[in-house]
This record gives C-alpha cells, sequence and structure tokens, in this order.
C-alpha cells in the first residue's frame, strides 16, 4: 500500500518535472526540473523493482551508522570540491585570466559555489553525520523515523546540487550566503523540517534521563537555521515556471534581514552546529569528561541569548539606524566573552592529558582547532568595533577573518571529527596512517597561517590606501593602485590554498584506506549485548 | 508598528531576556547541581555499545 502512494507520489513528481523542464523559461529552470525529472524516475525505477518482495527485513536495532557512513564520505568529497574551488578562484583574482573568458568560470558564479561549496556542502555533511552519530551515542538510542534520515542525507545533497548548478547557469537571489533561488529554497525547507523531526524524536526516545550539552548546540543549530531560512528567504517567485524571484522586504530592512541571517549563519551553523561536535569529540579523543559542565551551559545560555543581535555589526556606516549598528557593536563585543569560555571549556578538557597531544595528531588537530576559535572570536568583535570597522570593511582583512575561522576552526574540528569517525564507522582497529595525519597537520596549519597573515597585510594595507589624502585633500590611490599593490599578497593567499587542500587530499586517501582496511585485520564488529 | 516593537523591545523585552538567562545562570549553579552534572558530562564516555533493554 504505502509503496503504491509511493510509486504514484514519484510519477506525479517527474510529470510536474517534466511539465517545468517543458514550459521553463530560463536555462537553470529547465535544468533543474531534468535533475529532478531524473532523480524522480530513479526512484520510480527502485520502487517497482522492490515491490511484491515484501517488507524489507531489516532489523531496526542497533545504532544507525549506514547513513552516517555516507555523510563521513560526502563530507570528505565536497571538502576537498570546495577547497579546489577556493584555490581556484584565489589565483583568479591573482591572474584573471583563469577566468577563461567563459561566463560559467568567472568569479562571480564560482565564489558562491565556493562558499556553498565549503560551508553547506563540506559542513553541511559534516554537522548532518555527525549530529546522527553524536545524538544516537549520547542517548544510547537509534535514529527515530527509520528511512528518514536517508531522506534527509539525499534530500539534503540533492540541495547541494541544485544549487552548485544554479550558480554555474547564474542564477541567484544575490543575497550572500542564501543565493539559491526560491523552488530550491522550499526543497531544502522540506528537508530541514525532516531533519528537525530525526533528532527530535531521537531526543524524545533517549534511553539517558539527561540531554547531554553537545545535542542542546546542535538542536540550536537546527531550529534557528530553520528561522533563519525561512525569513530571509521570503519571496514572490515571477513565474511558477522559472528560477526568478522578487525579495519580500527591500533597501535597509532587507540589508538588515540579509545579515541578520548572514551573521547567525555564522553563529549557529558555522559555531553552535561545530560546538556540539566539540562538546563531544573533544571529550571522546581526550578519553576524559568536558572540563566543566556548568560551564558548559552557561557558554551555550550566553551564546545562544548574544548572538542572534549582533548581526547589524555588518552594515556599519551605511543607511542602517545609528543605535542599531551600536547594538550590533555591543553584543559582539559581548560575545567575546561566552565564546573564550567555550574555548577555555574545550581546551581544558585536556587538563591531566596534555601529554597525549605528543602521540595523538588527532587530539592535536582538534586542539588546533579550539585555538582558532579562540583566535576569530576575538578578532571578530574586535572588528566590529565601529572605528576599527571603517578600516576593515570591504578589504580582504574580513576575508582573512573568515578563513581563519572556517578554515581553522570549522576545517579543523571536521578533520579530527572524521578522523576519529572513520576506524570506528568501518570497525577498524586505527587509521591507517597517523604520519598522514601529521602531514595534514602541517600542511593545513601552515596553509593557514600563509593565508591569514597574508590577507591581514593586504586588508589594513589597502583599507589604508583607499583613505589616504594628500595636503589637498584629494584622495592619493585609486582603486586599481590598491588591486595592483595587492598582487604578492595574492600569490602568497593562493599558496596556502594549495598546501591546505594537499592536505584535504592526504586525508581523503588516509581515510580511504583506513574504511578498506589497509594493512589491518578487521575488528569484531559491535554485537549487541546480550 | 516599528515604535510599538521598539518600545517593547528596549524595555520589557530586554528586561525579560536578561532575567530569563540571570535565571537560568543561577539554575546551573544550584545547590546539589554537581552530582547531576558529572553524571551528564559522563555520557558521552559509555555509551560507544549498542545496549539493548
Amino acid at each position: 500500500m504505502a509503496g503504491s502512494l509511493k510509486l504514484i507520489a514519484l510519477a506525479l513528481v517527474a510529470f510536474f518535472a517534466a511539465i517545468g523542464a517543458n514550459f521553463a523559461q530560463d536555462l537553470a529552470y529547465q535544468v533543474h526540473a531534468l535533475i529532478v525529472l531524473a532523480v524522480a524516475a530513479f526512484l520510480f525505477i527502485r520502487q517497482m523493482r522492490m515491490m511484491g518482495n515484501g517488507p524489507a527485513l531489516t532489523p531496526e536495532t542497533g545504532y544507525m551508522d549506514d547513513v552516517i557512513r555516507y555523510g563521513v564520505v560526502a563530507t570528505a568529497f565536497w571538502g576537498v570540491v570546495g577547497f579546489a574551488a577556493g584555490t581556484f578562484i584565489a589565483f583568479q583574482l591573482a591572474f584573471p585570466e583563469l577566468t577563461l573568458d567563459i561566463p560559467q568560470t568567472s568569479f562571480g558564479r564560482l565564489r558562491p559555489l565556493h562558499t556553498s561549496a565549503v560551508i553547506f556542502a563540506f559542513g553541511g555533511n559534516a554537522l548532518l553525520c555527525t549530529s546522527f552519530y553524536i545524538v544516537q551515542r549520547t542517548t544510547a538510542a537509534r535514529l527515530w523515523g527509520g528511512n528518514l534520515a536517508w531522506f534527509v542525507f539525499w534530500g539534503y545533497n540533492l540541495f547541494i546540487v541544485l544549487a552548485a548548478t544554479g550558480y554555474l547557469l547564474g542564477v541567484t537571489q544575490g543575497k550572500e550566503y542564501a543565493e539559491p533561488e526560491w523552488y530550491v529554497d522550499l526543497w531544502l525547507t522540506v528537508v530541514w523540517v525532516a531533519y528537525l523531526l530525526v533528532f527530535l524524536g531521537t531526543l524524545w526516545k533517549r534511553k539517558e534521563p539527561h540531554i547531554y550539552v553537545a545535542n542542546w548546540f546542535l538542536l540550536a543549530f537546527i531550529v534557528t537555521v530553520a528561522m533563519l531560512h525561512l525569513v530571509n528567504n521570503l519571496a514572490v517567485p515571477v513565474s511558477i515556471f522559472g528560477s526568478k524571484s522578487v525579495q519580500l522586504f527591500a533597501g535597509v530592512q532587507d540589508a538588515m534581514t540579509q545579515w541578520w541571517y548572514g551573521h547567525n549563519a555564522v553563529g549557529f551553523f558555522l559555531t553552535a552546529g561545530f560546538l556540539g561536535m566539540m562538546y563531544y569529540f573533544v571529550p571522546k579523543q581526550a578519553e576524559r569528561p568536558v572540563y566543566s559542565y556548568k560551564l558548559s551551559i552557561v557558554h551555550f545560555w550566553a551564546l545562544i541569548f548574544l548572538y542572534i543581535w549582533a548581526g547589524p555589526h555588518h552594515l556599519h556606516y551605511t543607511a542602517l539606524p545609528d543605535w542599531a549598528q551600536t547594538l550590533g557593536m555591543v553584543f559582539s563585543i559581548m560575545l567575546w566573552m561566552p565564546s573564550w569560555g567555550g574555548m577555555i571549556n574545550g581546551l581544558m578538557t585536556l587538563s591531566g592529558a596534555w601529554d597525549k597531544l605528543r602521540t595523538d595528531p588527532v587530539l592535536r588537530m582538534m586542539v588546533i582547532s579550539i585555538g582558532f576559535y579562540g583566535m576569530s572570536t576575538f578578532e571578530g568583535p574586535m572588528m566590529s568595533i565601529k572605528a576599527v570597522n571603517s578600516l576593515s570593511h570591504y578589504t580582504d582583512w574580513t576575508i582573512g577573518h573568515v578563513h581563519s575561522g572556517a578554515l581553522g576552526w570549522n576545517g579543523m574540528i571536521t578533520f579530527g571529527a572524521l578522523y576519529f569517525l572513520v576506524p570506528r564507522l568501518w570497525n577498524r582497529e586505527r587509521l591507517y596512517s597517523l604520519a598522514m595525519v601529521n602531514w595534514h597537520f602541517w600542511l593545513a596549519t601552515i596553509g593557514i597561517v600563509l593565508y591569514a597573515a597574508s590577507m591581514w597585510v593586504t586588508g589594513i594595507m589597502e583599507g589604508l590606501m583607499w583613505r589616504e589624502v594628500d595636503a589637498q585633500g584629494f584622495l592619493v590611490n585609486s582603486f586599481a593602485d590598491t588591486v595592483d599593490a595587492k598582487f604578492p599578497m595574492y600569490l602568497v593567499r593562493g599558496l596556502g590554498g594549495i598546501l591546505y587542500l594537499a592536505g584535504g587530499v592526504i586525508m581523503c586517501v588516509n581515510l580511504w584506506k583506513t574504511a578498506i582496511g589497509a594493512g589491518q585485520t578487521r575488528t569484531a564488529a559491535a554485537v549487541p549485548a546480550e | 508598528m516599528y515604535h510599538i516593537l521598539r518600545e517593547i523591545a528596549d524595555s520589557w523585552g530586554l528586561l525579560s531576556m536578561t532575567i530569563l538567562f540571570l535565571g537560568v545562570v543561577v539554575w546551573t549553579f544550584r545547590p546539589g547541581s554537581r552530582e547531576v552534572h558529572d553524571d551528564i558530562a559522563n555520557i558521552p564516555l559509555r555509551n560507544d555499545e549498542w545496549r539493548e533493554d
């Protein structure tokens, strides 16, 4: 019965996708309709072949780990794709010939491809699979909802594909980090509600009486991202058969909504979610409970209460009312304290186990990620101060700040989590090679240092050049002068990207060799206790 | 509408959120919370293997 209904639903989806492809008003919409058509047709055939087999006999017991294994692979894959795209566009800025004079490979289209690939594809898949792992291991319960977790994983990755192809074909809402158009946004909403249900359902049937703090952070991430996504993407499609839509807000209201979204995407996607990872994987890798559970509670509530107000610091010296700018600045500065509270909590979890840093490169990776978290959560509040912002805004300093947070904090904690997960998920005794983890660690670290340092230099330099006036009060430099002066630093930045990318590739090889069990025998699979 | 929301935001809204936050912090440090917190903090270290029950 359910199988027949599924068949009918898939046939309808394929039918309407075909109509959409036929009446499409622009190429991107047509391509997307065809992708949806192909996916629906594939699922239809798959479902049809399973009909008459009777219900599947997979036992609903034990932790649900297969979807997590897929998530780990997707994370590693998208990571390398995203790093490669970023490195390529870094060199495009140094050598404009690399845009190849093709619209699809222009910087304006590849840049959202890079940001979405690293944030939503790499970071998003990392959050999906680690949250599924963490919520099961901290509730002692199997994921709720049966195959719903599979829907979340594949649905989310379909969203990524639709977003990425849309960028290449020149479709965008023009909102930073919220570029996908209306129908892609609607699809993500469906997937996200399913994600929330899986997470809440698992918490609901937990066997531990209390909810561990990592789950609080992950739940805050899921709920807040849902709210941000809905409000910032309020738009009216021009046509049901076209990708173009018109924003509901206009002017400074639109700008404020966008940066309320944008900064909280940083605050809840890239911070709260990844703090959930930190609060689970650091204690696991160090084999000791978190330093202070009380501090983690205060960290959580302080972060939640403060972050949501910090967005206006993206709009200093704009048409935004002065009071709102000041409010954003003040809350950003206050945010420094909970951030460092969290950093101290993460680092001090190692107290009594510091010696492990000498022998365990995975733990070292997690620790340096917390270090970068501390660094960028100091730099951020400092840059939100209006006087500093008047120099730093619109310069490469901002790009450097973002990358020390993204490469350092999000990247490194994710690498640490992947190195933790792969041997356990594939039932291996250990990683294939710790030496390769070491190589990855140093390549990534040096890459970030090159990146951040060159962006500090070029950012402050161009900020100073923009405001330099001569004795008569005329500007000394034209914009092109600053572009010319930045060239050497752009090379250094590109080199940093290459090192970081190389580290990512080494990680993939190492994880692959670990998963296939090269050089080791399979450990006994976890058997449910009698 | 804008003015009503602004009035609420920087008076009762601000006050209630501040009190709520301080309440959470005070509650966290309530006497007797240490045992509960120690227990919760050890959750990640004990559920690696699936337990049937």
